[in-house]
Formats: structure tokens, C-alpha cells, sequence
């Protein structure tokens, strides 16, 4: 399944039409009547052919519905709300995260917890940060919140642990630096419509 | 005689190894032709194309605890699944599997016994099969298994009657009851075969084939849906599995006589050598069986009875009667 026909499924809007159900026979005659004519209709055999020509389309037209899932995976939606990820600048390679706190005032679960200082050029540095993921019900809001987007959605799905608590650190989640050219940001909520810079009106300033 | 002895025993042997690796082998084909039909892929990860599913299964169900409840009647509930598969492969002994082939110098005869008698101890043998669900229902005191055992008694019996009468109109065709006079009665090639003088027969052989077998139209005896798993429900184990491999052993009598009667048995078809022919025939009966499993739900106990007296046994004696009338005139 490629990612177009994942995103274009409809749900809702298919057509759905009623059978032509013929009433059921209520005399001896009628019943006898129907069971010939669907003996001799043969549409047991349609039944047949339904099943043998999806055998033929599965093996030999590569319809095949399987899905083997830890060696293959599905597309996600784009805009799937899986493990967070912080992100870089992308030209100075330096965090993106101002350290104002939103993220952790807005979040519902209670589920973040952050610690900055003033470094020594009067910047705001983050020195802890972590998501408790036992508690994180991955509702968006710190996405959408987030000034800077900073903290995203990725698309990190297999959240498995031992523990009921899983902290994730600011480290963790941080784009490797090395990897810095392959870093996506997230269209989900709290990200820049495709249509930003039309938007964009120049500030009076600039007349 | 010592050498007819030797020969029958090893006969026998190697239809019980050969018939139950196959049935063993039918569970997985019938595993992957359902899945393919659903478009899945069935087992895949036990070797190769989940070819070493059998031996996983096998090994489950020889180390599984063998398992008999406390209110059940111990020594009944202990043989009914080797009635079962003991029936099965007796039914065998008068099927002959392939044509006529030297080894060593010597020919050897594919059947164990061919007796005059033939198809009627096969049917005899099958219609004994059906103690084996019946006792091992009564036995295990469960409501289930009483169901079970009480729906056997009622398709087998009713099935036999079928099976019997579809087969008189080709027995008095043929005027023997040895399944290999059957197979010399249409040696001419494709257009002898019986099934085009006695389609009506070889339709009706075919459903109350299917009824005997236990397979999917039919399958009431072992419906989980309704009575979890029937006459099966309290075993575990290779109690168990002696069930299925008696089934599996049915459903492949079932296609050895459906192709020896009705389609013309292990006679060469054009350039095709009589024993791949018949192995042809009785793989696509099993196919059969397994696509109609994928095709079709089952029906319900009164609609099974219903088609059983009111459809099928009717139809078979009018089938009787016609041959007889065409026969005589």
C-alpha cells in the first residue's frame, strides 16, 4: 500500500448499496422453487470462483494483503503523534529549544519536567529535560505549542519498555548532529501551514 | 504364502507411514490454500515457507499433557480417538493406491487386499469411523461433547444411507464390488469414465463425501462457533491429533474412491502414466475440499437433514431407478 492510497482511504463515504433480497418463501412451493433455482443457477460455483480467482490475484498479481510487520512496516500518516523528537537550526547546528517552559506548562499528563540557566552569554540553556513517557498520552499539545518547533511528533512507534516510567532525555531525543541534513520538520499541529510565506506581510518598518 | 504374508505386512506399513505423513502434509497444504484464497500467506517463518510447520505442530502435540478429565469413563474416552484413525487406515486395505509396478523383478500389487468386496468394506469401515466421535463425545461428560457426539450420530447415519445409494446405480454398472474391477470398467480413455453416464451419482458421492469427512458444509460435529469443539473438546495432546489424522486419512479415501469410480482411477490419461494420473485426480479432490472450505459456510443442523431425506436420498433413487430402467431396456 503506498502512502497516497493510506492517506486517501474515505472513510465513511463509501457506496454502499442494499441487496435486492427477494422476500422469503413462505409456502412448501415457493421454498422448493427457490432451491431449484439456485441449484440450477449454480451460484454455489460463483462462490467457487470468487475464492480461486483472489487465490490467483494474491499469488501470481503480487495482491498479497500480508504484511510482515517487524521486517516490513506500513507508512505512518505524517502527521502520526509518536515519540517526540528535538530539533536543530539548521544552519547553526545549535538546538532550537529557547527554554521558555511551555512545553512543560501545557502539558495535560504532567508528563514533562525542564531545568534551565542563564549561560555565560545571558542565553537561556536548557541543562535537563525529560519526558516521562509512562505518563505522556501523546495528545500534541506541547507540539503545538512550542514557539520555536522545537519539540515534534517522530515517527517512532514501538514504544515497548520493561518499566512502567520511561524518561526520555533532551539528549535522546536531539537530532545527532551528524544527521543534521536529514532532519524533517513535523506538519502536524503547531507547524508552519504550506502556504506560510504568502501569509507573511512585511512589517511596516520596511515601507 | 509366507512371501503373500511378508509382502501385505510391509504393504501395510508403508500405507500407514505414507497416508499419515500426507495427512500430517494436508494440514499444512489446507493452511496455505485457505490463506492464499484469503490472500494471506500462511505459515511462513518454520523453514522454508513454513514447510517445518508439521514437524512444529507434531511436536506440540506429542509433548502436550495427555489429559483425561476426572467425571469421564476412562478406558472409552482412551480408544475412541484410535477408532477413529484405526477405521481410517483399515478403510485403506481395499483401495488400491496405484496401478500394477515391478521393483526388484517382482510385481508388486499397490493394495493390501483385494477382496470381492471391496467398496462395501470400505463404506463398512467409514460408516465404523463414525464410533469414534460418538464415544469420544459420551464419554468426556461434557455438555459440548454430547452435542457433538449427538450431531455425529445424526449426519453419519444419514450420510451413509446417502453414500450407499449414490454408489448401487455404478456398482450395478459395473456388476463388482472390487474398486479395481471399477478401474478396468473405464479403461478406454476419458470418455469411458463413469462420471459422464452417472453425473447425478458422482454430485450426490461428492456431498455425502464431504458429510462423512466432516469437512466444511458439513462440519457441525466440531463447529466452534456453536458447541466450542464438539465431540474434540476435552482432548489434548496426540488424542487429539489421532481426531485429525484420522480425518485427513478420510478425506483422502474419499478422493482414492472418488477418482477410481467416478473419474476413470489410475488408468493412463493420454500421455500421462496411470499413477501420476490418479495422484493428479486425488490432489484436485482434496483441492476441492479445501476450496469449497474457503468458498462456503457451513449449514445448520435441520437444513443438513432437510437436504440429506428430503433432497438427496430422493434424487439417489431416482438415480437407481433410472439406471436400472436404462440398464434393462
Amino acid at each position: 500500500m503506498s502512502l497516497n492510497n493510506f492517506k486517501d482511504r474515505n472513510v465513511g463515504v463509501q457506496n454502499y448499496r442494499l441487496l435486492d433480497l427477494e422476500p422469503t418463501p413462505k409456502t412448501g412451493w415457493g421454498k422448493f422453487k427457490r432451491v431449484l433455482r439456485r441449484s440450477v443457477k449454480l451460484e454455489l460455483l460463483v462462490g467457487l470462483k470468487v475464492t480461486f480467482r483472489e487465490m490467483i490475484k494474491a499469488l501470481f498479481m503480487g495482491e498479497m494483503h500480508t504484511v510482515k510487520y517487524p521486517f516490513e512496516k506500513l507508512p505512518i500518516s505524517p502527521r502520526y503523534r509518536a515519540i517526540h523528537q528535538m530539533l536543530r537550526l539548521l544552519e547553526s547546528g545549535h538546538y532550537r529549544c529557547i527554554g521558555c517552559g511551555l512545553c512543560e506548562k501545557i502539558c495535560i499528563a504532567d508528563c514533562i519536567r525542564m531545568d534551565t540557566r542563564y549561560d555565560e552569554n545571558q542565553r537561556k540553556e536548557v541543562t535537563e529535560y525529560t519526558i516521562n513517557f509512562g505518563r505522556c498520552i501523546f495528545c500534541g499539545y506541547c507540539a503545538e505549542v512550542c514557539p520555536e518547533l522545537a519539540i515534534v511528533h517522530g515517527g517512532r512507534y514501538e514504544v515497548a519498555s520493561e518499566q512502567r516510567a520511561e524518561y526520555a532525555l533532551f539528549e535522546d531525543m536531539l537530532t545527532p548532529i551528524d544527521q543534521l541534513k536529514n532532519q524533517k520538520e513535523y506538519p502536524g499541529f503547531g507547524a508552519v501551514s504550506p502556504n506560510a510565506d504568502e501569509n507573511i506581510k512585511k512589517t511596516p518598518l520596511a515601507y | 504364502m509366507d512371501g503373500y504374508i511378508i509382502a501385505t505386512v510391509i504393504k501395510a506399513i508403508l500405507i500407514l507411514a505414507i497416508i499419515s505423513a500426507l495427512a500430517g502434509f494436508g494440514t499444512y497444504i489446507e493452511r496455505k490454500i485457505l490463506a492464499f484464497m484469503q490472500r494471506r500467506l500462511g505459515p511462513m517463518h518454520v523453514g522454508p515457507y513454513g514447510l517445518l510447520q508439521i514437524a512444529a505442530d507434531g511436536i506440540k502435540l506429542f509433548t502436550k499433557e495427555d489429559f483425561i478429565p476426572q467425571g469421564a469413563n476412562r478406558i472409552i474416552f482412551m480408544i475412541a480417538p484410535i477408532i477413529t484413525a484405526a477405521t481410517a487406515f483399515i478403510a485403506l486395505a481395499a483401495v488400491p493406491l496405484l496401478p500394477e509396478f515391478e521393483i526388484f523383478g517382482i510385481t508388486v500389487r499397490p493394495i493390501v487386499s483385494d477382496m470381492n468386496i471391496g467398496l462395501l468394506f470400505v463404506i463398512a469401515m467409514m460408516g465404523v469411523g463414525l464410533y469414534g466421535p460418538l464415544l469420544a463425545g459420551m464419554a468426556q461428560e461434557n455438555k459440548w461433547g454430547l452435542i457433538g457426539s449427538a450431531r455425529t450420530a445424526i449426519q453419519f447415519l444419514s450420510y451413509e444411507v446417502v453414500t450407499g445409494l449414490s454408489l448401487l446405480a455404478p456398482i450395478m454398472m459395473v456388476g463388482s464390488l472390487s474398486l479395481i474391477d471399477f478401474n478396468n470398467y473405464q479403461a478406454g480413455g476419458i470418455s469411458n469414465w463413469i462420471i459422464w453416464s452417472q453425473p447425478l451419482a458422482f454430485i450426490l458421492f461428492l456431498i455425502s463425501g464431504f458429510a462423512e469427512t466432516n469437512r466444511t458444509p458439513f462440519d457441525l460435529l466440531e463447529n466452534e462457533a456453536e458447541i466450542i469443539s464438539g465431540y474434540a473438546t476435552e482432548y489434548s495432546g496426540m488424542r487429539w491429533g489421532m481426531f485429525f489424522i484420522g480425518e485427513y486419512t478420510n478425506m483422502i479415501t474419499i478422493g482414492f474412491l472418488a477418482a477410481l469410480i467416478f473419474l476413470g482411477g489410475f488408468n493412463p490419461l493420454g500421455f500421462i502414466p496411470g499413477g501420476i494420473a490418479i495422484i493428479l485426480k486425488v490432489s484436485f479432490l482434496f483441492f476441492l475440499m479445501l476450496w469449497v472450505r474457503a468458498a462456503w459456510p457451513h449449514v445448520r443442523p435441520d437444513q443438513l437433514m432437510w437436504l440429506c431425506w428430503k433432497v438427496l436420498m430422493p434424487l439417489a433413487v431416482l438415480n437407481i431407478l433410472v439406471t436400472g430402467i436404462v440398464m434393462m431396456v
